[in-house]
């Protein structure tokens, strides 16, 4: 056994983990922000943001070390390249995080207005694919991520009847136009989000079988063998 | 230009003990191809199969068949008339040592009674220039002993001894195993431009070796073939759970 080198692989997942633990956190507390026009989350998001690039830095480093002195190979090299993809996906659900905060922190300066949209309901739906992502890292199991991606349909659905409804609210109540381009917007960071969910668990069906299915391709059983593999 | 290997259903054994079991493998022509394993798994065994050398070892013989192109190894060939067409570099350079380098390379030629001087200068020249080596020893082609060379000189010395005779196959036994790792890049440089003209079967204990420079490659363990595949798959994705656990060095 390649002790030092399982040590290093061991380390860089549960950076990964951590790294993702404070993306979810991210999201999270983006949406509650929203949903309670809550400004003291909008800034806990913000300083979490240098957390977040100060992780992924760290991860970058590590899988570049281990690259250059360990020579990785089939399911250890997969899961290497996997874990560099995801690290910058979860730096991007981070900025996007952070983009919602903003967003907040703006609304929160205007008047509050009922709008015909549940960004709530978008919102669990997003945090719940990032959630599902991670778990099916930390299980190393497609069909988790799998799901993951059929999930992506939803809130793409969601996000363009956000928008339908809320440019129709801009036309009927141009007064409430800038809360409704706000919402608009949050939409659109999350949906965003949902993307980087995606795009996670598509690196996870690579690691797990070695089968490339990004844009939408069906997660071929590129290797056959049973899954929930050790990193 | 290189030709074909098919080689089926072949046991080797030494005495009473089995050391390959049924292996059916076809090497393509003009490619490389490398064989990877733990020590004791049989491909140098193997390797040894292919141009007759197993045999040579008292109370060791070999079931199955082996095909060299159309030549069919161990039905009506002599171990000559093989060895002709099947060139071998071994893992520790063994040029030989009182001979010039000149002598070294055209001792294969003059042994099969080749005695034109004009032409034995072109094929010297031609071998050494195939195996890099050329540049360095032409002003001292005479005048040096093979032995007087570097170690990473000495192995390409012996690529040029075998590419003299003008084979179709070349078959390299851990070719690189004694070598630092400036003259081993020399060999890996020179395996990829000679798979060109050759077809390259190789032993090595080095897999990256073996990614870099192979197209395909087979894991052999316990005597048998786990499997064999493009080389990239067997690095990036292999089928079989020991080739996993063997190229990730999970293994032992």
């Amino acid at each position: 056994m390649r002790t030092r080198f399982q040590q290093q692989m061991e380390e860089l997942r549960e950076k990964l983990l951590r790294m993702g633990g404070l993306a979810e956190l991210a999201v999270d507390r983006a949406c509650q922000a929203y949903t309670e026009r809550d400004l003291t989350r909008c800034q806990l998001v913000l300083e979490n943001e240098s957390l977040i690039n100060a992780a992924e830095r760290e991860i970058d480093e590590l899988a570049f070390d281990i690259l250059a002195t360990q020579q990785p190979a089939a399911v250890d090299l997969r899961f290497i390249l996997a874990v560099t993809k995801i690290n910058a996906d979860l730096e991007r659900v981070g900025d996007q995080a952070v983009n919602i905060a903003e967003r907040v922190m703006d609304m929160i300066e205007l008047p509050a207005v009922e709008l015909p949209v549940d960004i709530a309901r978008m919102a669990a739906a997003v945090s719940a694919m990032v959630r599902r992502a991670l778990e099916s890292f930390v299980e190393g199991k497609a069909e988790l991520a799998q799901a993951v991606l059929e999930m992506d349909h939803v809130v793409d659905r969601m996000r363009d009847e956000a928008f339908i409804v809320l440019v129709r609210t801009m036309n009927e109540k141009p007064q409430v136009t800038q809360q409704a381009l706000d919402a608009l917007l949050v939409a659109r960071n999350l949906e965003r989000v949902a993307d980087h969910a995606t795009n996670i668990s598509e690196d996870v069906i690579f690691w797990v079988l070695g089968a490339d299915v990004r844009h939408h391709a069906q997660a071929a059983s590129a290797n056959p063998r049973p899954e929930g593999r050790e990193a | 230009m290189g030709v074909g290997i098919k080689v089926e259903r072949l046991n080797a054994f030494y005495g009473k003990t089995q050391a390959l079991f049924d292996i059916n493998l076809t090497v393509l022509a003009n490619h490389a191809t490398a064989l990877i394993g733990p020590s004791g798994c049989g491909k140098s065994t193997f390797i040894r199969c292919l141009n007759r050398m197993h045999e040579t070892i008292p109370e060791a013989r070999v079931e199955g068949t082996v095909h060299i192109g159309d030549l069919s190894v161990y039905n009506g060939t002599s171990a000559t008339q093989l060895r002709r067409r099947v060139g071998m570099v071994f893992q520790k350079p063994n040029p030989f040592p009182t001979m010039s380098i000149y002598e070294n390379v055209a001792a294969g030629l003059k042994l099969n009674g080749f005695r034109n001087r004009k032409q034995l200068d072109e094929i010297v020249e031609k071998s050494l220039r195939n195996s890099a080596l050329f540049d360095e020893v032409k002003d001292s082609l005479h005048k040096k002993s093979g032995a007087s060379l570097s170690g990473g000189q000495q192995q390409r010395l012996c690529i040029a001894r075998a590419l003299a005779v003008q084979p179709e196959v070349l078959l390299m036994d851990e070719p690189c195993s004694a070598l630092d790792p400036i003259s081993t890049g020399k060999i890996e440089e020179l395996i990829f431009q000679l798979k060109e003209q050759y077809t390259i079967v190789i032993v090595t204990h080095n897999m990256q070796q073996a990614a870099r420079v192979a197209e395909f490659t087979g894991f052999f363990l316990l005597g048998k073939m786990i499997e064999f595949d493009k080389t990239e798959k067997v690095f990036t994705n292999p089928s079989d759970k020991r080739t996993e656990d063997y190229v990730t060095g999970r293994f032992g």
